[in-house]
């Protein structure tokens, strides 16, 4: 959307930083305190990466589409 | 077609529940706090863009072609859309995905490259509105009255399933979730109209992705593939195939939907998808909002795109559900066992089974997203169509542009509170549930009918258009009450008496169609058609496309229409 002083992709960007700073910090709290919740795979620590994910994601889209950056 | 549940998928939810799956951890709790924090954010943001009633009800028409796609697909993807189907997919396989490929792929290409240019250069507001162009009042006050009732009503259905489902999953008070979602949704698109809708629409969607993406990552992981799961489930269901497309349909009886090719290819892939892909102005008026001709002739091919995609978070689970999951029940039996859990709950389940804190809330938000999308595409469409084809047409012609865009805003806030009467309707009394559901379907495939003839044929006229609307929608009700009242009627409506509650649909909705065709010609022929100078951008034939100039290979909608048709081959052969 140009014309809209913020684009909707940093709105999204936003929510994806947000929500990887909250799963990922999770994630990291599972790993270093060694206390998994009782679910299947757990050991995969799905938190960490998926929340990672999720916050490199959003950190390019907040970048990428910052407002004011958009012509 | 996917956007309209089927009863048993609705009615489902309705059991009480004698036990929650889960309990939120604070983390979950935030994680559902941030996303109506921000959903309410672009609400309040985007009001002071939706000012004239062009941006109030069409965005502006500012859109580009991916926004227009993805909210196209995303307003359509409702949480009892994700939950139903992955529940559909455990109870019939892989057939389920017929209604996200052969039930929407042709049909959105078909949308893209064919009628939008006609629903684009006539510059309607609505499909009513075309139809008004085309066919006169009388056949747009039918359409636009049957859209606008059904539209209010199915939002309260699906509000308050989706209540429901919050409450068999995590134990909350159905009354809460009611009023906070849609109050939410009333917020934001009353402020924003159809640009707020849109925006948090492809938010929605990348949320959704987020949430219910892991399932099938971590289900392969533990099934290890998707050969693993294949030979799992052929270890919990010797002798049933869950894993084929097309392989059982030669007749009837040898697969669990009891439906035939036939069925699936005119009754679905034709009828049924190009009706509600192509007529439905619930997903069309997110096309209409595109910047351009070209953007909106992209907006359907890019939704296309993804819709292929979907079943990856939808149809997936339900089948992994069979290989790790085998022993959830038919609702009817899990409900008398006590702790039991029948295959519609399969998603929740699965979600529960894989994810801790955060990821367990993320999952819940986006069945909260779809839910909130596809309740805001009812509310802006529903808003459109009454401000546009009923008040300013029948109420008051002559007001200014800031009365229609107060009436727009004054209606979607209407419209959720009508929806919540709604819910609360079906609370009492369940089995409306049923009904609304068959009625919504009576109007899709005649009005597909109607709107095909009126821009392919230039000899159709207004008494034919009336008159094929009218009596396709008649002849649907008649069927689906001769099999209500007389069930051995389904040998002569569905083929065979073996059809379950989808592929009676399917074939009603055939039956439905064709009568509008037959109709719509019979009559034409007999009245006087409109001179062909006063169908310019109406009708095939008789309109000069606008030609946008030359553009690359990579900017071609021709281009990318043909990459996706090749992939829907490829997985319709892979998958035979």
């Amino acid at each position: 959307m140009h014309n809209t002083n913020i684009s909707i992709w940093f709105f999204n960007g936003v929510l994806l930083t947000v929500y990887g700073l909250m799963i990922g910090g999770y994630g990291v709290y599972e790993v270093v305190s060694g206390h998994t919740p009782p679910v299947v795979l757990a050991h995969l620590h799905a938190p960490l990466w998926w929340g990672a994910g999720m916050l490199l994601l959003g950190l390019l889209y907040c970048v990428k589409f910052a407002p004011g950056k958009e012509k | 077609m996917t956007g309209l549940p089927s009863p048993h998928m609705l009615a489902v939810f309705l059991l009480a529940p004698t036990h929650r799956m889960a309990r939120l951890a604070p983390l979950d709790i935030a994680v559902i706090a941030v996303y109506f924090a921000m959903v309410l954010w672009i609400g309040f943001y985007l009001k002071q863009r939706s000012n004239t009633s062009e941006e109030f009800f069409l965005a502006g028409r500012e859109m580009t072609a991916w926004i227009a796609g993805l909210s196209f697909i995303s307003a359509n993807m409702g949480s009892l859309e994700l939950m139903g189907w992955a529940a559909a997919s455990y109870q019939y396989g892989i057939l389920a995905a017929h209604w996200y490929w052969i039930g929407a792929i042709p049909a959105m290409l078909f949308l893209g490259l064919v009628m939008m240019p006609f629903y684009y250069v006539s510059k309607t507001h609505s499909v009513p509105g075309y139809l008004k162009l085309r066919f006169g009042e009388s056949s747009r006050l039918l359409a636009a009255i049957s859209f606008a009732v059904m539209t209010i009503l199915m939002s309260g259905i699906n509000m308050y399933a989706m209540a429901l489902v919050m409450k068999v999953v995590l134990g909350w008070n159905i009354h809460f979730s009611i009023w906070v979602s849609s109050i939410t949704v009333a917020l934001y698109v009353a402020l924003g109209g159809l640009r707020s809708a849109i925006f948090n629409e492809v938010l929605q969607f990348v949320l959704i992705w987020a949430g219910a993406l892991l399932i099938p990552i971590l289900g392969l992981i533990e099934t290890h593939g998707w050969t693993g799961m294949r030979l799992r489930i052929q270890q919990n269901f010797p002798g049933q195939d869950f894993t084929h497309m097309w392989r059982g349909l030669g007749s009837f009886s040898s697969n669990p939907m009891g439906v035939h090719w036939t069925g699936i290819v005119f009754g679905l892939g034709f009828v049924i998808a190009f009706g509600y892909w192509t007529t439905d102005f619930l997903v069309v008026q997110r096309v209409l909002s595109a910047q351009s001709l070209r953007a909106a002739q992209m907006a359907p091919i890019i939704g296309a795109g993804f819709k292929m995609l979907v079943p990856i978070i939808v149809i997936l689970p339900g089948l992994l559900g069979l290989a790790v999951l085998p022993h959830l029940l038919p609702e009817s039996v899990a409900a008398n066992v006590p702790g039991a859990y029948s295959y519609n709950e399969v998603l929740p389940l699965m979600l529960v089974r894989y994810c801790g804190p955060g990821l367990l809330g993320l999952g819940i938000t986006a069945l909260i997203a779809g839910f909130m999308s596809g309740m805001a595409g009812n509310v802006s469409a529903f808003s459109a169509v009454w401000t546009y084809d009923i008040y300013q047409a029948q109420i008051n012609k002559r007001a200014a542009d800031s009365h229609y865009v107060a009436v727009g805003r004054w209606s979607t806030i209407l419209g959720v509170i009508v929806s919540i009467g709604a819910a609360y309707l079906v609370m009492q009394f369940a089995s409306i549930m049923d009904y609304v559901q068959a009625l919504f379907s009576f109007f899709i495939a005649p009005l597909f009918g109607t709107v095909i003839l009126g821009m392919l044929w230039k000899r159709a006229t207004s008494a034919g258009g009336f008159w094929g609307l009218l009596s396709g929608t008649v002849v649907s009700v008649g069927l689906y009450l001769w099999v209500h009242f007389n069930p051995a009627a389904l040998a002569h409506v569905a083929f065979s008496i073996h059809a379950k509650t989808m592929a009676e649909n399917l074939y009603r909705a055939l039956w439905a169609w064709i009568v509008c065709v037959v109709v719509t010609v019979a009559v034409s022929m007999f009245t006087k058609p409109r001179p062909e100078s006063e169908l310019n951008g109406l009708v095939y034939g008789a309109t000069v496309i606008p030609h946008e100039g030359p553009v690359p290979l990579y900017k071609n909608h021709w281009f990318w229409a043909g990459i996706v048709i090749v992939i829907f081959f490829v997985l319709n052969i892979m998958f035979w």
